[in-house]
Formats: C-alpha cells, structure tokens, sequence
C-alpha cells in the first residue's frame, strides 16, 4: 500500500465534500426556512392533523420529537414479535423479546446497534418496514432538532422554534428520499443487490453447496449510509460483498455518510446570517477529521502486535479490495458520524488502531458527527469553548449575539456529561456487579484479558454515543447487554435532546445582542484552534483513565 | 388543553404519521427501487451469479471453499483466504473472526495457516503474503492477492499437468487492478480465476 494512493483516496473525499457544500447546504436551508409547502406535503400534514403554518414552543417541539420515537419504538418491537405472520419472512421465527426491545431502541435511537446476526434473524418485512423507515424517521429526526437549535440561534425574542411535523416531513420528503434513490441506483449498478428471492442454493465449482443470499439489500444500504445509520442488512455489514462490492463503493459510501453533516456546518451559516460561522464549524470539524484518519491509517500500517507482526500486516478482519487505506477511512468515517456500519472488523485493528474508532465516538461524534446530531454537539462544544475563553479574559460570553448566562452553561454541561456517565457507568457495573461480571466474562467477552475490557468498552461507547459499530467479538445477545445498552442507547439519545431543545427555547427567547470590541470572533481560525483543543481536552480527561486500562495498555505491553 | 390530553394528541399524530410514512419508504421505496434494479440492472440486482454451461456455479462476489469434504485444499484449484463465516465461506452467516492482535487463538491459527501453506505450496515461509494468513472482514472475501495467487501458480500447474508459463500467463490475464486506478487494492477474483482454469485443460 502506497502512501500516497491513501492520501488520494482521502483528497478525493475532501474535492467532492468541498464541491457538494455549498449547494446542499443552501438547498438544506431552503428546505428548513421555505415558506411554500409540496402538494403531497400538505395532503400529508391533513391526514396527520396537523397546521403546517403553527411554530411551536420547544417544550411542544420536544413532546411530538418524543411522541414519534415512542410509537416507533412499539410498532418496531410488534413487527418483530409478529415476524412469523409478516410477508417474506423467510421462515424465521418471531424474534425474541430481549433482541426486539433492544433492536426497537437501536434502530428509532439512529444507533443500528445489532445484538443479533440480520443473516438468519430479519425477515425482509422487518427489514423494510420496521428497519428501512426508522433508518429516515430516526435521521430526520436528528435533523429536526439540529434546525431547531439553528432557528434559536437567528431568532429575535421568539416563543417559537418551528413546527417539528413540517421539519420532519421535508427532511424525509425533499431530502433523504431523493438522495436514497438516486445512491440506491449507483449501488446496484456497481453490484449491490436488490432481489426478494430469498436463499439460492446452487453447486459451486467444487460440487459442495453453498446458500446464496438475496435480499433488498441497496434500498435499505442507500438510507442506512445517508442517514449515518450503519445497521447492516448482513451480519458483516459493509464489508459483506453485497452490501459494499468494491472500493469505489466503499469510497461513494464514505462520501454519503459525510455529505450531509458536514454541509449542515454551511446550512447553519446560512441560517444565522454569518456563513464564516459554518466555515469555522467545518473547518474545526476537518482538522479532527484529518488527525484521526492519518493516526489510524498510521497505526495499522505499522501493523504494530504479535499478531499482525506474525502475518506481515493488520490484515485480520480487512477484505482483500479494500485492504488498509479504503479500511481505515472507512472506520474514521464511520465512528466520527453516528453511522457504526463497518466494511473492516474494529476487533480484529492493532491494540492503538482499536483505540482510534473509540476515541472518534467519545469525541461525542462531532467531526462532523450523525445527520443533525454531529452539529447540534458541536454547537454545544462551541459554547463550551467560548465559555472558556470568557473565563481566560474576564468577559460574559456571547456566541452569535447570544450571551451565554448561567441557564445555557448549565444546560450545555449537562449536555457533555451525559454520555460519559453513561459509558463509564454501565463499563463498570458490567464488572461491578458479580452476578452480570460473571456473565460478561464468561459468555460475552471474545478475547481474554486487556482486549475483553475493550470490547465491554466499546459497546457501551457506541451505544451511548448513538454509533452501532462494535468490537463485534462480544455477544451483545444476553439479557445483561440487551437491557443496558438498550437504556444507555435511549438516555444517550433523549436526555442530549431534551436538552438541545430547553437550550434552543431559551436563546430564542433571547435578544441579539450586537457584537463589540470585547465580544470572542468565532469565526477565525483562532476559533477553530480553540474549538478542536477544547474538544479534545474535554474528552481525553474524561475518558483517559479507562482508555489506559484497555486499548493503550494492550498497545502499549 | 391538560398535558395529559396534549400528550395523546402528539402520539396520535405520530401514529398517523408512521402508519403513512411506513407506506411510502417501507412499502412504495424499496419495491420502486426492486422494480428499476430488476428492470435496468438486473444481473447486479441478483447477486452478479456466475454460470458454466448454463448452470449456476456461484456469484463473482462471494468467495467459496476449494477444499475437500473435510476441508483439505484441493491442489488443482487456487485457494481462497481463510474464512470464519460457519464452516467456511458459509454465505448465510457471515462473519469475520473478531480475534483480537494479542489473541492466543489467532496468534496459533496463524503459526499453523504459515507452516501449513508453505508445506502445501512447496514454498518458504516467508514468502507467504498476509492475506493467505488471515480472515477477511466477511468470512465471504471473493478475492486474493496477486501475491498469493502467483505463489499458488506451481502447485496448481503440477496437480494439472500445465506449463507454470501458461498458468502464470492465466493468472495475469486476471489480476484487477485498483478501481479507477487508485482505489483499494489490486486483487485476483478466485472464482473467476478457477473457472478459466478449467477452460485450460488439464
């Protein structure tokens, strides 16, 4: 592997982002401040109920985002449970109910965390009516409440911050349905298949029998990548041949799961009358971009530990097409956004290569982060940093005309401690408790020893963190893991946007105040240096201590 | 209006709008986008199969076992890398092994696969490149190396009773390179490779 066909393939992400974000960021905010609705948008909003032309308070905004996760999460779990009188079942039995109540939350929470092995447990009906429309509700969603914050920050003393049914509907509607079809097509044209036939059975060149699958496979892998989603319609995910048959697949994918929250940094310039705001957003979410991809891409290359050293190179759990450069950008890609599909196995990375995708997601995903929720996060870390800054010179901070009193820094706090709590908590109970210890270790846990924290670790990161991907080894299938990851996926979802939703109520209600002399520029690239430091710094102290117990002493012995 | 009252307002609004969004990216989506994948791309839509004489033999994606019932290689054909899906290329459970760098398992599995293979091939054993030595992501990968496609070219040329020259030559014929130059790695399709093997004679 040369060096610099990895710096190409990366170059090649950067041109096409670059190209792409400026018109979809401005048509995502046209989308969102748009005053004309579709035909089919309004014959839709009469046969919900709803005045598409009524704003509503963020504590109303925030009952219909909760109202929509609920009965997602009832119709999901029902159509698993009912598997066996849906269409197309393929003679599987209903699902069992720790997997669908687990699964129910993965997938309405856009983590896709999958506890089960989709090759012999969904049925096509699961997948495409239970799967398929949470993979756009739940991005739509994130979406929702990414506007919503945006619309607070450009407000003038505003009770409002919008219509939570009409975000909904035009994200899905204008947005992630057209791209999906147009990324559904490319997909199967490259060899991603789409079929309801079930399994073939045939005869392979040997005379041994092998079971083809079929499937729905590029509907559902469209929306899964575009919607940073990352449930695999099969158990190896992106890196099952049908799902992700070649390199440039794996590159259009990389390039689907970053397009939208990066080009939401310029939709939030827009929308706050500041587009270098959105430029200081995606160039701080860049920087941590590029640090993370070279480190990993590093560390596997050098294929440091006994087992890559014994076969020549870190090619455990990495397809031949794709070998390491097209494996590494993939993992940097997809635990900096919420997405969590794989085309690499993360267990299988050297000790500090391991490390990396656990460090992208206790970044809290925000470079650029899940579609909606990697801005939203770094919004808060932004006014986290000018807190920061405020405190160093003595100053009331402000960000964007709004000044940041006690109630903002409070909520934004908040905001940063509730997914540490969560993933230190359940990592330690998981070993605390002698009962649920046992079990981890003598059922769940794959690789002994330092790797076993690892992958105890990793699983409650990503279901904290809303990502999906796994140190795939462990089996998540026990009631242990089930219920805690199901909880930590669900508070690691709704408290963060409880709490966004309270912050965008009150810096609406807020007054612009104009910038002075003494008011921090967050649009420089002093910001973006401030911003990236803050970021990590925040993450590297909170996370240090159990980082050193597992991967970096496993790297480090 | 109570909350209680405002709260069963939002779920039944919000099962309105499941029950019509489900219709619509559930229902209409996935089957519009069967129909144009059926229509216009229909060998990728089913799984790019591969035939001989008008059978079925396996799909150019998915990698396949060229080893006996016990699960010895076969030495007339070019075998694929090691698998943890099942049994073995097993393409209803795929799977990677998920071994970790410092595992014992696979520190062992790959001193074994290393001497194993040189026996096999007659070759040193540190000529054996680290695909041969290690399971894919998939426990499915159709492909190999260059490298270890040429290490395998003696081996299969002398179980065939063909000239290395012409299995070498056969083994070129079929290296993919880079997609658009550039991207991932350059790979040999084993499926595709065997097949013309037995387009040789021997």
């Amino acid at each position: 592997m040369d060096a610099w066909l990895v710096a190409l393939q990366a170059a090649t992400v950067a041109l096409v982002l670059a190209l792409i974000y400026r018109p979809l960021g401005d048509y995502m905010a046209l989308i969102y401040t748009g005053t004309r609705d579709l035909r089919i948008e309004r014959g839709f909003y009469r046969l919900i109920g709803v005045d598409a032309r009524s704003a509503q308070t963020w504590q109303s905004y925030l009952r219909s985002v909760l109202a929509i996760s609920l009965v997602g999460v009832v119709l999901l779990y029902s159509l698993q449970r009912l598997q066996t009188v849906l269409p197309y079942a393929l003679g599987l039995p209903a699902i069992p109910q720790g997997v669908s109540f687990n699964t129910a939350i993965s997938f309405v929470t856009n983590t896709n965390w999958q506890s089960y092995s989709p090759d012999v447990t969904m049925g096509y009906s699961v997948q495409l009516v239970g799967l398929v429309v949470q993979n756009f509700v739940s991005a739509a969603v994130g979406l929702c409440v990414a506007i919503a914050l945006m619309r607070a920050f450009a407000a003038v003393r505003s009770g409002t911050i919008g219509n939570f049914w009409v975000d909904l509907t035009r994200g899905i509607l204008r947005l992630l349905l057209p791209l999906s079809v147009l990324a559904a097509v490319v997909l199967i044209a490259s060899g991603v298949i789409q079929n309801l036939t079930g399994f073939t059975t045939i005869t392979t060149l040997t005379g041994a029998s092998q079971s083809l699958p079929g499937g729905p496979v590029a509907s559902q892998e469209a929306i899964k990548i575009l919607g940073t989603n990352g449930g695999g319609f099969f158990n190896a995910n992106s890196a099952h041949p049908f799902e992700n048959p070649t390199a440039f697949t794996s590159l259009l994918q990389v390039v689907l799961m970053l397009a939208i929250p990066f080009s939401l940094a310029r939709t939030f310039g827009t929308l706050v009358g500041d587009r270098k705001q959105g430029y200081a957003i995606v160039g701080t979410m860049a920087s941590i971009f590029v640090i993370s991809l070279t480190a990993l891409t590093l560390f596997e290359t050098l294929g440091t530990g006994t087992a890559p050293q014994l076969a020549g190179a870190a090619m455990e759990g990495k397809e031949t097409r794709f070998g390491i450069g097209a494996s590494t950008l993939y993992a940097t890609s997809t635990t900096l956004t919420s997405t969590g599909a794989v085309n690499s196995m993360h267990d299988s990375f050297t000790a500090l290569g391991g490390l990396m995708p656990m460090f992208n997601m206790m970044l809290g995903e925000v470079a650029p982060g899940g579609v909606g929720s990697g801005i939203y996060g770094m919004l808060i870390l932004a006014i986290i940093a000018v807190f920061v800054a405020g405190l160093l010179v003595g100053r009331t901070p402000e960000y964007l005309g709004k000044k940041l009193g006690p109630r903002e820094i409070k909520l934004a706090s908040l905001y940063i401690l509730v997914t540490p709590t969560l993933v230190l908590a359940g990592t330690a109970l998981s070993f605390a408790i002698p009962a649920v210890r046992a079990d981890v270790e003598g059922t769940s846990i794959w690789n002994p020893g330092l790797h076993g924290l690892s992958e105890v670790l990793y699983a409650f990161t990503s279901a904290s963190n809303n990502n999906g991907s796994a140190f795939a080894g462990l089996t998540a299938n026990t009631p242990w893991f089930n219920a805690a990851l199901g909880s930590a996926m669900l508070l690691g979802r709704f408290i963060p946007i409880v709490l966004v939703l309270a912050l965008a109520g009150t810096l609406a209600a807020q007054d612009r105040v104009p910038a002075t002399a003494g008011t921090l520029p967050t649009n420089r690239p002093q910001f973006v240096g401030l911003l990236v430091g803050v970021t990590i710094i925040i993450v590297g102290l909170t996370y240090f201590p159990v980082l050193a117990l597992g991967p970096l002493a496993e790297g480090l012995q | 209006m109570t909350s209680a009252r405002s709260n069963a307002r939002h779920c039944w609004v919000a099962v309105r709008a499941i029950l019509l969004l489900t219709a619509v990216l559930g229902i209409v989506y996935p089957f519009a986008i069967t129909i144009v994948g059926q229509v216009g791309f229909s060998a990728q839509a089913n799984g790019s199969l591969v035939s001989e004489n008008g059978t079925v033999i396996g799909s150019a994606l998915i990698g396949q076992s060229f080893t006996d019932s016990d699960g010895a290689p076969l030495p007339e054909w070019f075998q694929s890398r090691p698998s943890a899906a099942g049994a073995g290329y097993d393409a209803a459970a795929s799977s990677g092994s998920n071994w970790g760098p410092e595992n014992h398992d696979l520190i062992s599995a790959i001193s074994e696969r290393r001497s194993s293979i040189a026996a096999f091939e007659g070759a040193s054993a540190e000529s054996i490149p680290a695909d041969a030595l290690t399971a894919s992501a998939s426990g499915l990968d159709p492909q190999i190396s260059p490298a270890y496609a040429r290490l395998q070219v003696p081996r299969v040329a002398a179980a065939r009773g063909l000239s290395e020259s012409q299995v070498h030559a056969l083994v070129e014929s079929k290296l993919a390179a880079r997609d658009l130059g550039y991207l991932g790695e350059p790979t040999v399709n084993v499926l595709q490779l065997n097949l013309a093997l037995t387009h040789l004679g021997g």
